[in-house]
């Protein structure tokens, strides 16, 4: 019987889990194999078998989604975690405003997307918005932000860095400054200097929560959907149609729920080897159990 | 006496419950609660007085689930497909019709016209603008959406609305130009007026359904279509090349960004004064003379939509029906016959909303300028400028939407853009059982 009882104390959460996750992402599996649409029953949906599947296979847009979205989650991640980083570093000691600033930095996090999506439409506006203001007031010509292939994944890039940089910056400085003071005064006796101290004592030490940071925002970046929907709709083209938004549109713009659902199941084996990778980086839960 | 007497005492009786009927349809659904479902446009927020004075009329209680127009339809039909519905009433964009027939979740309306005791004698259907009644009511007809002796009615229009070109009359009247006519006429005002700085024809552009729109609208009058007759794609037609070629030229001639132009930016840069034309809907006429958001009232001049090979306007907007699991079927008839009314149709003009009758139009053509202008080109709206198909989404956001943004965004040849959407569009049509009526077994 004691055996059993941590088994069940995490009943309820595995329960809970499975209730969650695990059942919706087998209903996406068993839809994918139907081709049924909203507004009729599901009994008549036909059964269409890996037909979906097949089609997908073939799909340039499908493939071209996933590209897009791997190029906009390496520039973010990328850029993400460096400025993250290193603003971090910057602000751990207690130096003057550091406070105001860090309280003013996070406050991106606290905006919901939508909100997030409709402030950078309006500012990237080429008609209206302040970013061409600015550029017509310093003399360069304005620019169609939302509406040229480039520049409209260099806003998608800019938004989500403007948006995500603080998650990466709270997890840091909450790692560097429960670091302890001994290891670093060790290295600062020893002669480590500034740079010295980063590279071989703090960020080997931090580690576990940099690899937390990257898994978590992978995975956002698989799930981003809100912010370009309002603020490109994944356009012009297809320039800034990540996968997930690329299902959506299948879903509830085309109402091809099968296929919509097989190209989900897609995006979740991507999801699940990308994250296996990094796990096998280094698995943050036996380092934290270690440690 | 006695037998004389009571049959007095009947004889009035009988004339007052009669009267009684005939000067209160209403009253057998007194105290009865209609749920309506329409978008949260103007149109439909002016309606919102229209709806008061039915239920003081009327002794029926209305409440109005009013919602963003892009999740109207996800919600309609969720309710729909219920056993029962919370909607007596939905207000649906007329491209949702042929869907929301094809799944069976509409009630027909032939059966509340057989109805002596519902119909209202003076309501006069024929007075309601064909164009309208047709698109947004009509289903099954030739095609499946167009007019046709086997169609049927399921909804009325409301909101409906066609397409007229807006023009700044300053500005026309600055740079010398005379209010184009045709395409030609127009295509050329376009460059006089760019090359004198001022951006020309607004437009919307966005990629998927808003710059597939803006095509459209000028594939029409160029005398194009999507299929021919036989389900085949004809989007790479001569017409539709030309229509694309006018939709580059308006983004280069046009305000800046237009490539980023929903419907409200698209309106917003000619009641903003940075356009010179307008070529959508007819309703950016009330908008131009709303203070709140127009700087250009007055300055505001309204024509016929343009002609090329032929002349053609859109057909758009909302029409009005009752849900096949509506609880209230009888009430919500009567709803839509009073809100269709003659005497509503008037109040809506009067609370700033869209007349969708001829007699309405007339009446007030001294008081806004756009009316004789909408009445001249009804005859002309074109209810197949779009086909109404339940694959047109796919067509409209997924090939459409993209072949024309890779046409406005680069300088590519738009004959092989088109050749290649016609044979995704076949391939969609193949899929969606278009081709199994081979002509062999016809």
């Amino acid at each position: 019987m004691q055996r059993l009882t941590p088994y069940f104390f995490i009943l309820p959460a595995v329960v809970m889990m499975a209730a969650g996750l695990v059942f919706p992402v087998f209903q996406a599996l068993y839809l994918s194999f139907y081709d049924w649409k909203i507004g009729t029953a599901f009994s008549d949906a036909p059964f269409v078998g890996l037909a979906h599947f097949l089609r997908m296979l073939g799909d340039e847009n499908v493939w071209a989604s996933l590209a897009v979205t791997f190029r906009f989650g390496f520039w973010t991640i990328s850029i993400e975690m460096f400025l993250g980083v290193a603003l971090a570093l910057l602000l751990e000691k207690p130096i003057r405003g550091a406070s105001v600033f860090r309280t003013l930095f996070i406050l991106p996090l606290m905006i919901s997307p939508v909100v997030v999506g409709l402030i950078w439409r309006y500012l990237f506006d080429a008609r209206i918005g302040w970013i061409n203001y600015y550029l017509l007031q310093f003399g360069f010509e304005p620019q169609v932000w939302l509406g040229e292939a480039d520049l409209a994944f260099f806003a998608i890039v800019l938004t989500d860095i403007w948006q995500w940089t603080p998650f990466i910056f709270i997890i840091v400085i909450a790692g560097l400054q429960a670091l302890p003071s001994e290891v670093l005064e060790a290295s600062r006796i020893d002669g480590a200097n500034w740079w010295q101290q980063i590279l071989f004592v703090k960020l080997p030490m931090i580690r576990t929560l940099l690899l937390i940071a990257l898994l978590m925002r992978l995975i956002d970046i698989f799930r981003a959907l809100e912010v370009m929907y309002i603020l490109t709709g994944g356009g012009p083209g297809r320039a800034t149609e990540l996968l997930s938004l690329h299902i959506y549109n299948r879903a509830f713009e085309t109402q091809q729920l099968g296929y919509a659902s097989a190209i989900s199941v897609l995006l979740i084996l991507v999801v699940f080897v990308l994250s296996l990778g990094i796990l096998l980086m280094g698995n943050p839960i036996q380092e934290e159990a270690k440690n | 006496m006695f037998w004389k007497k009571s049959c007095q005492v009947l004889l009035v009786a009988l004339f007052v419950a009669g009267g009684g009927a005939v000067a209160n349809p209403y009253k057998k659904y007194d105290g009865t609660t209609l749920v309506v479902s329409w978008p949260a446009l103007a149109h439909f927020r002016a309606a919102e007085d229209l709806v008061a004075d039915f239920t003081r009329e009327t002794g029926i209680a209305v409440e109005i689930d009013a919602l963003q127009y892009l999740k109207l339809r996800d919600r309609q039909i969720l309710e729909m497909s219920r056993p029962e519905g919370e909607y007596d009433v939905v207000a649906w964009v007329v491209m949702w019709k042929g869907e929301y027939v094809s799944k069976g979740l509409l009630t027909p309306l032939s059966q509340f016209y057989t109805s002596g005791a519902l119909v209202d004698p003076r309501y006069d259907i024929n007075d309601i603008a064909n164009a309208y009644l047709q698109n947004g009511g009509v289903v099954g007809g030739h095609k499946g959406y167009l007019p046709g002796r086997s169609g049927a009615l399921y909804g009325l229009p409301f909101g409906a609305e066609t397409s007229i070109l807006a023009y700044r009359k300053d500005l026309l009247e600055q740079h010398q130009i005379a209010v184009p006519k045709t395409y030609d006429e127009l295509s050329a005002a376009m460059s006089k007026l760019a090359a004198a700085g001022v951006p020309a024809l607004t437009s919307r552009g966005k990629t998927g359904h808003q710059i597939t729109a803006a095509w459209l609208f000028h594939l029409a009058p160029y005398g194009g279509r999507i299929f021919d007759d036989q389900w085949q794609p004809v989007v790479n037609s001569p017409e539709a090349v030309q229509a694309a070629e006018f939709l580059r030229h308006t983004v280069r001639t046009g305000p800046k960004g237009i490539e980023t132009f929903g419907f409200g930016e698209a309106s917003a840069a000619f009641l903003q004064g940075d356009a010179a034309f307008y070529l959508d809907t007819a309703k950016i006429a009330a908008m131009s003379r709303n203070k709140k958001l127009s700087k250009v009232d007055g300055r505001v001049g309204f024509a016929l939509h343009p002609t090329a090979q032929r002349c053609g306007s859109e057909t758009g907007g909302f029409a009005m029906g009752i849900p096949a699991n509506a609880t209230n079927k009888e009430a919500a008839f009567l709803f839509i016959q009073y809100m269709t009314s003659k005497a509503a149709d008037q109040r809506m003009v009067e609370l700033g909303g869209d007349p969708i009758r001829l007699s309405t139009l007339q009446n007030n053509a001294a008081d806004f300028p756009e009316y004789p202008v909408i009445a001249a080109q009804l005859p002309c709206a074109d209810p197949d400028w779009r086909p109404l198909i339940p694959e047109w989404n796919e067509i409209n956001i997924d090939v459409l939407g993209q072949a024309l943004t890779r046409i406005v965004t680069t300088d590519e040849p738009i004959q092989p853009i088109l050749d290649k959407a016609n044979e995704q569009l076949r391939a969609i049509m193949a899929r969606a059982g278009y081709y199994t009526w081979a002509d062999d077994r016809q």
